[in-house]
């Protein structure tokens, strides 16, 4: 049977033609509209770096490391409602060795594959920590080992026992190795080899030929994370896609195109989500949060583990040597009304860590807003409203987790004024602080101050409290800015490092965190919240108690 | 005129190595640690040190700046500390993004500026010549930050009329001279060019004014010449200082406003510069100021030329 069509014009044939056209258009607007994107203002200036050991803090790693990357060992980040914990990762298994502590086997996840298809075995291990920690190896990296090495300070080498199986080396034995751990990224050895042999043999020199090498992984990626590198225009954009193969079945992306903007001044991110250039930002300037909130978006914080403290001068001639002036200040600072002046954009710190926390023990001494409890101490020690102490506090004006560091200070100074402290600032640039931090307070640089505002991350034990107490982190060591040296402090924190059943070093850390607390090296502030707004369509939100979020498990309407 | 330009050649390469050297040495007068932006402060003090023999900052100055100045005169300006990425490729990238804005910011304000000093200056103590001085003194007393933020708030956050932060919905890397990606421009070209603005007008409504009571102006007149004809010989008389006072400001304005670009996340020389400063990155630092320098030492000379082709009186002199 034939079907007889009819006689095609040229208007016809003109109208068929916008037909299809306008089909093809339809359709193709359609397949972008079904494409699921996500655009995020971060506060970072540049994109962090794509290469597996990100730079730009923790906000680097939230956003090109465990997007892009697994490590070992990873954070849980299910839950907004207790302390993130450690979880396995890229390791299903780990232990010490019982007879040498300084030897640890992790056994590794069968059938995970990177991005370029090569597998993730024992090899890719060791060749990851040769990267930063062997410089005989070709892809030994000085960039990577500044942000690297340091977060691993006791890991020496890597040894492959077999496909599935590692075996790690410490220079003494220490149980946070697996917190250290969630630092080190694994990127496709296969591809960077690929990268290197693209490579001309002009470029002789082995440092440079990895320097160059690392530079064109960067650009094109290849880890075993939930998203892949997509797109990637330095300073500007980058674009992650899901990795539909991702290895853990929950967290397949449910969006599929990522889109990281570094936009570091607050109130062009701020513009920016108004207008609709971005779904969300990272810390929203203050006084706008009224207005993004009107516009329908949705304002998440948590408790972060951020200290914003005041670092005490132990040294003989600081008024905070003695222990009744360190917790005198501890008593005077009202951090509700703090808070208030915030906005909202903090939680009162009573210690490193809060209560509910694993680590946070049964201190004697509360940190509370007590002012005659803080006078009285005060008056024990010699000071009084005609003889107050003298103090002299480093900060800056602006800074990376520094919050608002001047109207803070300026409003713990009025408090303490009531408690005879009589309190100077010597504020300095961020970098220039930051810098000098793991000088000490006997050096040039810290202007013989009596205490140093510098605000730290303390997400593991050894950088949430033994750099701070222990006397082996003395300066230029690390960061025992105040010379705080206590045996009893000493001898709690070789009790946690080498108890390596999980509840008993909880246990172990919680009475190192009380001894803190009780000894007050610090005057507790504030905890971070992470302040972030997003569009009200991105679904399946859930801000951790940690420096990271989980994208790979959010949804976009 | 070409001995001229040999001269003028022969002046600025001294100038060039000075610049060359000073750019080298004031970096490393600013606190703080070059490694930082790969170096968190709780590193141990040897990782430090391994880091600093790595990257070569301990050897003496004048060895590094020797090496360095080699490097660049081949064309190498070494690497960046932060991202590895080579200097030259980040600063030429920068300056083109900037040269947009700059460029049409230029245009916006060398007309504007131009207008409203030819108004001024032609009828002064009119009301034309109070509002268009009006105008030029706001253009030179209003932060452009501020203003900057001002129009982002109005025409991006408010009315939602133009974008408010980027260099086009895909990044520099993919423009194109279409709307989509030209309203990105809008903003920022239009914030700086109001210093501009107020500059040429200020320079030009003097100039008119001083042009106007000279005597070969009177001259011209009695000899019939009509008010455009004139109006001619004002402006080829305007012409060098006016020049000379736009072509600074294109310099200016090439060196991009860390604030202007920073408000509007435009990745031109400003934010690669505000980058460079906040991560202690000294090779990126000291890249993308000599690159600045010289253009700067070229924009002057090429300006020098002009002016001389304006006026040949100059190169006699």
């Amino acid at each position: 049977m034939s079907m007889k069509l009819p006689k095609q014009t040229p208007a016809t044939a003109l109208s068929r033609f916008a037909l299809a056209l306008s089909l093809a258009i339809g359709c193709t607007t359609a397949a972008e509209a079904a494409e699921k994107v996500l655009r995020i203002g971060m506060t970072a200036g540049d994109i962090p770096r794509t290469l597996g050991q990100p730079d730009q803090g923790y906000e680097g790693n939230r956003f090109t490391g465990i997007t892009l990357y697994d490590s070992l060992t990873q954070w849980d980040l299910s839950s907004g409602d207790k302390a993130s914990v450690l979880i396995p990762g890229l390791a299903e298994s780990w232990s010490v060795d019982p007879a040498d502590q300084t030897k640890w086997i992790f056994k590794l996840r069968p059938d995970v594959t990177f991005h370029d298809g090569s597998p993730f075995n024992a090899d890719a291990v060791v060749w990851n920590v040769d990267k930063v920690l062997n410089k005989d190896a070709p892809q030994y990296d000085p960039s990577q080992i500044g942000v690297t090495a340091s977060r691993m300070p006791t890991l020496r080498s890597a040894r492959k026992v077999d496909e599935l199986t590692v075996e790690l080396t410490t220079s003494e034995p220490d149980s946070f190795l697996p917190y250290n751990l969630t630092n080190l990224f694994m990127a496709s050895p296969s591809h960077w080899q690929a990268k290197a042999d693209a490579l001309p043999a002009s470029v002789a020199d082995p440092a440079a030929r990895s320097q160059q090498a690392w530079a064109a992984f960067a650009a094109d990626s290849s880890g075993t994370g939930p998203f892949k590198q997509a797109r990637f225009v330095p300073r500007e954009r980058l674009e992650i896609v899901a990795n539909t193969d991702y290895w853990d079945a929950k967290r397949r992306p449910q969006i599929d195109r990522v889109v990281l903007l570094p936009l570091p001044e607050a109130s062009a991110r701020t513009a920016a989500l108004m207008s609709g250039q971005v779904d969300w930002i990272e810390a929203p300037a203050p006084d706008s949060i009224d207005a993004i909130k009107a516009r329908g978006y949705k304002l998440y914080s948590n408790l972060q583990p951020h200290l914003w403290p005041w670092q005490f001068s132990l040294l003989p001639e600081s008024p905070f040597h003695d222990k009744q002036v360190r917790q005198a200040a501890n008593l005077c600072v009202n951090r509700e009304e703090l808070k208030a002046l915030l906005s909202g954009q903090m939680e009162p710190a009573t210690g490193v860590v809060e209560p509910g926390d694993p680590w946070r023990g049964n201190p004697s001494f509360q940190v509370r807003y007590d002012v005659a409890a803080g006078q009285k101490l005060m008056q024990a020690a010699g000071y009084s409203a005609s003889k107050p102490a003298k103090v002299k506090v480093q900060t800056s004006a602006s800074g990376s987790g520094q919050m608002q560091p001047l109207p803070m200070n300026e409003y713990i100074q009025q408090n303490l004024r009531d408690c005879y402290f009589d309190v100077e600032f010597d504020v300095l640039e961020w970098n220039t602080l930051y810098s000098s931090w793991r000088l000490g307070a006997k050096d040039p640089a810290a202007h013989g101050a009596d205490a140093t505002n510098v605000s730290a991350a303390v997400m593991d034990p050894f950088f949430a409290m033994i750099r701070f107490v222990s006397s082996k982190a003395l300066p230029p060591v690390s960061n025992n800015w105040g010379y705080y040296i206590d045996e009893k402090t000493d001898a709690l924190v070789e009790k946690a490092r080498t108890t390596f059943d999980e509840q008993a070093r909880n246990e172990a850390l919680g009475e190192l965190h009380a001894n803190i607390v009780d000894e007050a090296p610090f005057l507790f502030v504030a905890h971070d919240v992470g302040p972030r707004a997003l569009s009200a369509k991105i679904g399946n939100v859930v801000q951790p108690r940690s420096w990271f979020i989980d994208i790979a498990t959010m949804t976009l309407d | 005129m070409i001995g001229y330009l040999l001269r003028r050649l022969g002046y600025a390469l001294p100038i060039m190595l000075g610049v060359s050297f000073l750019c080298f040495m004031l970096v490393y007068l600013a606190p703080g640690d070059p490694l930082v932006s790969i170096l968190p402060a709780d590193a141990s003090a040897e990782l430090q040190k391994q880091m600093m023999q790595l990257y070569g900052f301990d050897r003496p100055l004048i060895e590094q700046f020797v090496r360095w100045l080699w490097r660049a005169l081949q064309g190498d300006l070494g690497h960046s500390i932060a991202t590895s990425r080579p200097v030259v490729d980040e600063v030429f990238k920068a300056v083109g993004n900037t040269l947009m804005i700059a460029v049409l910011a230029t245009l916006i304000g060398f007309t504007l500026g131009a207008l409203f000093g030819f108004v001024a200056g032609y009828f002064r103590n009119s009301w034309g010549d109070r509002l268009a001085s009006f105008v030029s003194v706001i253009g030179v007393s209003l932060p452009n930050y501020w203003l900057g933020m001002v129009l982002v708030i109005v025409f991006s956050a408010q009315l939602m009329w133009l974008p408010a932060t980027g260099a086009g919905p895909g990044g520099s890397g993919s423009w194109t001279w279409d709307w989509e990606h030209v309203q990105y421009l809008i903003l920022p070209a239009l914030t700086m060019s109001f210093i501009p603005m107020g500059i040429v007008a200020r320079t030009v409504r003097a100039l008119v004014a001083d042009i106007l009571s000279q005597e070969f102006v009177v001259g011209l007149r009695a000899r019939g010449l009509g008010e455009w004809g004139v109006f001619k010989h004002v402006v080829k008389n305007c012409a060098p200082t006016a020049l000379a006072v736009m072509g600074l400001q294109l310099g200016y304005l090439l060196g991009g406003s860390i604030l202007i670009e920073t408000v509007f996340s435009w990745p031109g020389t400003g934010f690669l510069l505000n980058q460079a400063i906040f991560q202690r990155d000294l090779p990126l630092l000291q890249g993308t100021i000599l690159v600045l320098a010289l253009f700067f030492v070229a924009l002057n000379l090429l300006v020098d030329v002009l002016q001389t082709i304006f006026d040949p009186r100059i190169e006699r002199g």
